[in-house]
């Protein structure tokens, strides 16, 4: 860990000096103005590249001079390569939107952040946002578990965790990587909390595909590729259940990890208004509104309705999750979990 | 005398510096003192001897199975009445040109062991139900990485044994017969004993193509849950990076490839002695007969699997909605195209840093590789020896090796080059710098100095003689360099992949990045671009040059 200290306060001393000047929280004409000459918004994000693509697309049509830039990856991913950009003085970012929470406690101890309190966000209920107003819960999915309906009958198909180590699921199943998706890893701390790495260990033993994203492994499923889905974005299975793809999801009885994924915006954005122009617009019903019925999210918005099809958060029942207490543990989490599946 | 030592210290700087970097870093704790520690770690772990140990056997599998398939296809080119001979050379061109990892997300497609299309067909076929019976082919697996791997690697074992058979007399051969030996006989202790070198040196330089790959073990040997060196190496690279361990597990890679490119160079060597005389005769083509079919059958398999099936697979996936499903009229879009060309933001940005890149590497490394190489062939300098070990050295290093190198080298100041493209452009100049050399070589080992030494007796000076006489004869060969460098430039992704960020993305990254979302559409769009691209630029070679690549 000394090694990984010394980077990270190499990254403080040359990172925590820039000062912004205060900037209005909503989104005002003179903001509009500056954002235009800044000319973009670069928009870091583990959501699915489609629906990220999609949000950009609306953005642009609301605010036709002001581009936006996706760069999406795997939530663990993304906090890797912007950390390694601070710690080359690369600066990159504005917003960033990542699935595993306890990154924003992390940037917010760093003093990486901007505090900024969209319009909208004053509305949502006070634990998904940022006491200190630094980041709010954007959206949030399940890590449900799924399976192919052509591949399974549902008579047959998983209801827990616990039914995935039964030997005739053995070759048939499909997993993301924690080192990759914080999905997967905030699915795999409340697993951990719940059945123990003991469980891991056995269905490691399960001959498991191991695929990074869990944006990937309902489209592995959907594909017939494999039968069951062992973690995966809720949101994506509502995407593949739209496109009339032969899958269901499923939430296991031992409870489905429920995944927060905040945006912040960067201190030193090198497009701080246009930042704030996008920040603001992300929170607004209309992309709230978006995100949920083309991306298949959980809004956390008040006013955002869900479709009548997907079933309601409070008929699930659901893990937690916990930023603040799994963020010590996310190395050893990489880690043992690297060591029973590999890469 | 000053302009020579300039070059030797751009080429010092390019190759030697990284791996100087590589050597103390792989010897430095993370306190910054002398260790031992990193290589103990990698002898001890057996997270790290496994991973060598799979490099290790499955480079070799890929040149075995590389040795027996491209020996015959190289036979039958150079020795046998086949028919469509040039078509031949041109589909296994089109498979030399195809980057490995394209072939790679294409057999995904097609030798996934449930949903790929041709373990689809097969359960068809014979009523069978995927996960009940066992697939025909599944990709996600050791084997299936080897064969993957193979399939673009046999045109350089072909390439070696067609070129080694052609430069053989066909009169050694014939004499054999005329004394009586039937044309086993003659094949077996005639042709190939004088071809065998050129067999082994083939076998190490398909050993090292598949040592040194990225792509296919990312893409086929992950999911399965099985480590190569190359993947290990990117892996400690997740931030924060853990150097030290990435340096020293570089080390062994390195080893290996010095070692193979030692090897083959004693076994070149020795060839030259077989071939006595000047140019020999008209090589005898031996009538096939019905062997024609199966020769050709062979050839249908090989390049049915590296060219017509991926090539196939990609166009089919890049129109259709659902990849696995049947491509009827519901399936079939255009949304993929659309998508990639006009809504991913990631498309222009990855489009325009690759071309700079291929264009300016393309541009530096010839300019570089025509200077040293007329200073080493003409010997006007000192040390031109030096300048001529330097320029090839970097065949010995793994992109991903010489990515640690220049990392550790340009992420600190001065030369903070990191997050920038200098230094993906720095990897691909010192990569393709020996590809360079030798295509410059043979162009001007082809202009005798007799040309040069009569303009200058008529009083031109040095550089006039240059430009009037050298420039215009080795133009198409400078030419075929330059495209050479920018193919090998825009499809590199083996160093690539520990350069870039999030402004310097290629479209080699950005087709690795949506495979770990297994976004397989807009994958297949960009895959079919590349190909047009490579084509296109293959096609001008061929025009500017009528030179044989293959």
């Amino acid at each position: 860990m000394t090694g990984i200290a010394r980077l990270l306060m190499s990254g403080l001393l040359t990172w925590s000096a820039v000062a912004i000047p205060a900037l209005a929280q909503e989104t005002t004409q003179a903001m509009l103005d500056a954002a235009a000459k800044e000319g973009k918004v670069v928009w870091y994000s583990s959501v699915d590249v489609k629906v990220a693509e999609a949000i950009a697309q609306a953005f642009k049509a609301a605010y036709p001079k002001i581009d936006v830039d996706v760069e999406r990856s795997g939530s663990e991913r993304v906090f890797q390569r912007i950390n390694q950009e601070h710690q080359s003085g690369i600066r990159n970012v504005d917003v960033v939107n990542s699935s595993d929470a306890s990154h924003f406690l992390f940037w917010k101890q760093q003093k990486w952040l901007a505090a900024h309190t969209p319009p909208d966000v004053k509305r949502y209920a006070p634990q998904f946002k940022d006491p200190d107003g630094y980041y709010a819960d954007w959206r949030a999915t399940l890590s449900v578990m799924g399976y192919n309906t052509n591949l399974v009958a549902e008579k047959d198909a998983p209801k827990s965790y616990a039914d995935l180590l039964d030997p005739r699921w053995k070759g048939k199943l499909v997993k993301s990587h924690p080192g990759y998706s914080g999905t997967s890893l905030t699915g795999t701390y409340a697993i951990v909390k719940v059945l123990g790495w003991d469980y891991l260990a056995k269905l490691a033993k399960q001959d498991v595909q191991q695929l990074q994203s869990t944006t990937a492994t309902p489209k592995s499923i959907a594909s017939g590729e494999r039968a069951v889905m062992v973690d995966g974005n809720e949101y994506n299975m509502f995407i593949e259940i739209d496109r009339k793809s032969p899958v269901k999801i499923i939430y296991p009885t031992e409870g489905t990890p429920f995944v927060t994924s905040p945006t912040a915006i960067f201190a030193d954005a090198p497009h701080p208004n246009a930042a704030r122009v996008f920040q603001n617009f992300l929170y607004t019903v209309k992309a709230q509104q978006l995100v949920v019925d083309m991306g298949g999210a959980r809004s956390l918005h008040p006013d955002v309705k869900e479709p009548a099809n997907r079933t309601p958060l409070s008929k699930i029942k659901l893990l937690p999750d916990d930023p603040a207490a799994m963020l010590p543990l996310v190395g050893e989490i990489k880690k043992r979990y690297t060591e029973l599946f590999g890469n | 005398m000053p302009f020579s030592l300039a070059i030797v210290l751009v080429l010092l700087v390019l190759v030697l510096l990284p791996m100087v970097w590589l050597a103390v870093t792989s010897l430095r704790s993370d306190s910054g003192g002398p260790t031992l520690g990193n290589y103990r770690q990698l002898v001890g772990d057996a997270s790290f001897l496994r991973p060598l140990f799979t490099t290790l056997w499955t480079s070799a599998a890929v040149g075995t199975v590389c040795l027996l398939f491209a020996a015959p296809m190289g036979w039958l080119v150079s020795r046998s009445d086949l028919p469509g001979k040039r078509a031949l050379r041109l589909l296994i061109l089109a498979s030399f040109a195809t980057p490995p990892f394209l072939g790679a997300f294409a057999w995904v497609l097609l030798g996934g062991p449930n949903a790929g299309l041709i373990n689809q067909w097969y359960y068809a076929l014979f009523g069978l139900k995927p996960f009940e019976a066992s697939p025909l082919i599944n990709i996600f697996s050791a084997g299936g990485m080897v064969f993957v791997m193979a399939l673009y690697t046999f045109p350089y074992v072909f390439t070696f044994i067609a070129n080694g058979l052609d430069v053989i007399p066909g009169e050694l051969e014939e004499a054999s017969s005329i004394l009586g030996a039937p044309a086993w006989r003659t094949a077996l202790d005639v042709t190939f004993p004088l071809v065998l070198p050129a067999l082994l040196a083939g076998f190490l330089v398909a050993f090292l193509q598949a040592m040194t790959l990225f792509g296919p073990p990312a893409i086929l040997a992950l999911p399965a849950r099985i480590d190569t060196m190359t993947t290990k190496i990117w892996s400690l690279f997740q931030f924060p990076p853990q150097l030290g361990l990435a340096a020293a597990a570089s080390v062994p890679l390195l080893v290996v490839a010095i070692a193979l490119l030692r090897t083959q160079t004693l076994l070149m060597g020795r060839r030259g002695y077989s071939i006595i005389g000047g140019k020999s005769g008209a090589i005898t083509q031996h009538p096939l007969g019905a062997w024609k079919v199966p020769a050709l059958a062979l050839f249908a398999v090989v390049l049915g699997c590296s060219i017509l099936l991926p090539y196939g697979v990609l166009l089919r996936t890049a129109f259709v909605r659902n990849w696995s499903a049947p491509a009827g009229l519901a399936n079939l879009t255009l949304d993929n195209w659309r998508f990639v060309f006009i809504e991913f933001s990631q498309t222009r940005l990855a489009l325009l840093n690759t071309f700079a890149l291929g264009v300016t590497a393309a541009t530096a490394g010839t300019v570089l590789a025509t200077v040293i190489g007329y200073l080493c062939i003409r010997r006007l300098v000192w040390g031109h020896s030096v300048l001529g070990f330097l320029a090839t050295a970097p065949v010995a290093i793994p992109g991903i090796v010489l990515a640690v190198g220049l990392f550790l080298a340009y992420t600190h100041p001065p030369l903070m080059l990191y997050g920038t493209l200098a230094i993906i452009f720095l990897a691909y100049v010192t990569k393709e710098m020996p590809v360079g050399y030798q295509q410059i070589r043979a162009a001007l080992t082809a202009v005798h100095p007799e040309l040069e030494d009569a303009s200058r007796i008529f009083g031109a000076t040095r550089l006039r003689a240059l430009r009037d006489v050298t420039a215009p004869l080795i133009r198409n060969g400078v030419i075929a360099t330059w495209i050479l460098i920018f193919l090998g430039s825009i499809r590199e992704l083996s160093a690539t992949i520990l350069l870039f960020t999030a402004r310097t993305k290629t479209i080699s990254v950005t087709m690795f990045d949506l495979r770990e979302s297994n976004d397989w559409g807009p994958i297949a769009v960009l895959s079919i671009t590349m190909l047009l691209i490579t084509f296109a630029m293959i096609a001008l070679v061929t025009r500017f040059t009528q030179r044989r690549i293959i």
